[in-house]
């Protein structure tokens, strides 16, 4: 009698030493892990999309002639309204003092790139209407860039287009799912 | 592909530059052929007689994206689905990270199109700036072959959709039909009737390297010799 409840009371803490662990395992698991993986790095200056409403997208986000797309547009287009500085915030010191004055690109983060064995054309996107914001973020009424997290492993950043993203999209849209289509 | 054995010179620009286009890496001594990487081979057939009859030829050959209905011999056998045959555009292609190195597709490829990387492909220092950004390089430990260029399909297709054409329509010329001085090389789409890959692949002269094993290959050869046609449905 007295062994059987002794095992019995030993289950039972045992029990919630598992419950405990098994507790920490998933805080860890879904707090702190996905914490630590992602490194939050700034832009090297801040970009306000709302300051710029004067013009349009494609001003800056456009096509080139052979159907490639330049997405973040080089120093040239800085300097046409930005020779010096136009207002006295913080970041436009940056941009004319350290980038435009030395004739340097910015070294922007881009929050989309994609790993180097990926080909991805905007045109055909572009042909079949679909939305910038169903795979960018919107940014009509931004003024703050959002930091960018980069995953520590992998060196990609957090809101990189997965895989499973552009198949689901291409199945549901009756498009080619073949490997190389995206892939090269 | 319709390749001309009547005009080939062998000078295997075509292989050159395919090399160049594709980021195909080499090493350090290449003396040894059996370990080198070539997506492009160039062979030399010879009739096996004496002068005055001695006759030779070259037979460059690229991947022959096989047609076979549903699957090219290394489709077949990938277990992985690292190789597919995309049915809209017809070639057959390869996906490096997705290859798990087996080697099962280079046996089962009747034209040894496809090599294995055994070591890290490396460059020289210098060279590495002058590699392709539109082909991604390989790793050791997967097979890598012919794509047709497919990058320059991909291309070519994206400016199709921005000048508002049929992408289906659009056309390229992959880098060893580009380079080839005697224009030996002729790219094409088969499918299309009109298109002067498609008439060549009609010609009295054409044939295809081992047609008997019914694996439809989607490079035509033309000679006017018959010998040619003969050691072409032989095993290399």
């Amino acid at each position: 009698m007295k062994e059987e409840k002794k095992s019995a009371s030993g289950k039972g803490v045992g029990g919630i030493f598992f419950f405990g662990g098994f507790i920490l395992a998933l805080i860890f698991g879904w707090i702190v892990f996905p914490n630590l993986l992602f490194s939050e790095k700034a832009q090297p200056l801040n970009f306000s999309h709302v300051a710029h409403q004067d013009s349009t997208c494609d001003q800056c986000h456009s096509f080139n002639p052979d159907g490639t797309y330049s997405g973040i547009p080089r120093l040239d287009n800085c300097v046409e309204c930005h020779e010096s500085p136009m207002t006295s915030e913080e970041s436009e010191r940056i941009l004319v003092e350290e980038y435009i004055q030395k004739q340097q690109e910015i070294p922007w983060k881009v929050y989309a790139w994609q790993p180097d064995n990926v080909f991805f054309s905007h045109a055909p996107h572009q042909a079949k209407n679909i939305e910038c914001t169903q795979c960018h973020r919107d940014v009509s009424k931004e003024a703050k860039l959002p930091p960018y997290s980069e995953n520590r492993l992998t060196g990609y950043s957090k809101s990189t287009m997965k895989m499973i993203d552009c198949e689901k999209c291409h199945a549901q849209m009756g498009a080619n799912n073949n490997c190389q289509v995206c892939h090269k | 592909m319709a390749i001309d054995l009547d005009r080939c010179t062998g000078c295997m620009a075509c292989s050159v530059a395919c090399q160049a286009e594709n980021n195909v890496s080499f090493r350090a001594d290449e003396s040894d052929k059996l370990r080198s990487i070539t997506w492009l081979e160039v062979y030399h057939l010879q009739n096996g007689k004496e002068y005055p009859d001695y006759q030779f030829t070259y037979l460059p050959r690229p991947c022959m994206h096989c047609d076979s209905p549903h699957h090219s011999p290394c489709t077949f056998v990938c277990p992985v689905n690292a190789t597919t045959r995309d049915e809209v555009s017809g070639i057959v292609n390869h996906i490096y990270p997705r290859c798990i190195g087996c080697r099962y597709c280079i046996v089962a490829c009747p034209y040894h199109a496809r090599d294995f990387n055994w070591w890290d492909p490396k460059w020289p220092k210098s060279m590495e700036s002058m590699l392709s950004p539109e082909v991604s390089t390989r790793m050791r430990g997967v097979v890598e072959k012919c794509t047709f260029c497919h990058h320059r399909l991909l291309k070519a297709r994206s400016k199709a959709y921005l000048d508002g054409i049929d992408p289906n329509e659009a056309t390229y010329v992959p880098a060893c039909a580009e380079a080839c001085p005697t224009k030996a090389i002729t790219f094409g789409n088969l499918l299309d009737p009109e298109s002067e890959v498609a008439k060549l692949s009609k010609d009295p002269r054409a044939f295809r390297i081992l047609a008997k094993l019914n694996t439809e290959p989607k490079v035509y050869y033309l000679s006017k010799h018959q010998w040619v046609h003969k050691l072409g449905d032989n095993s290399f």
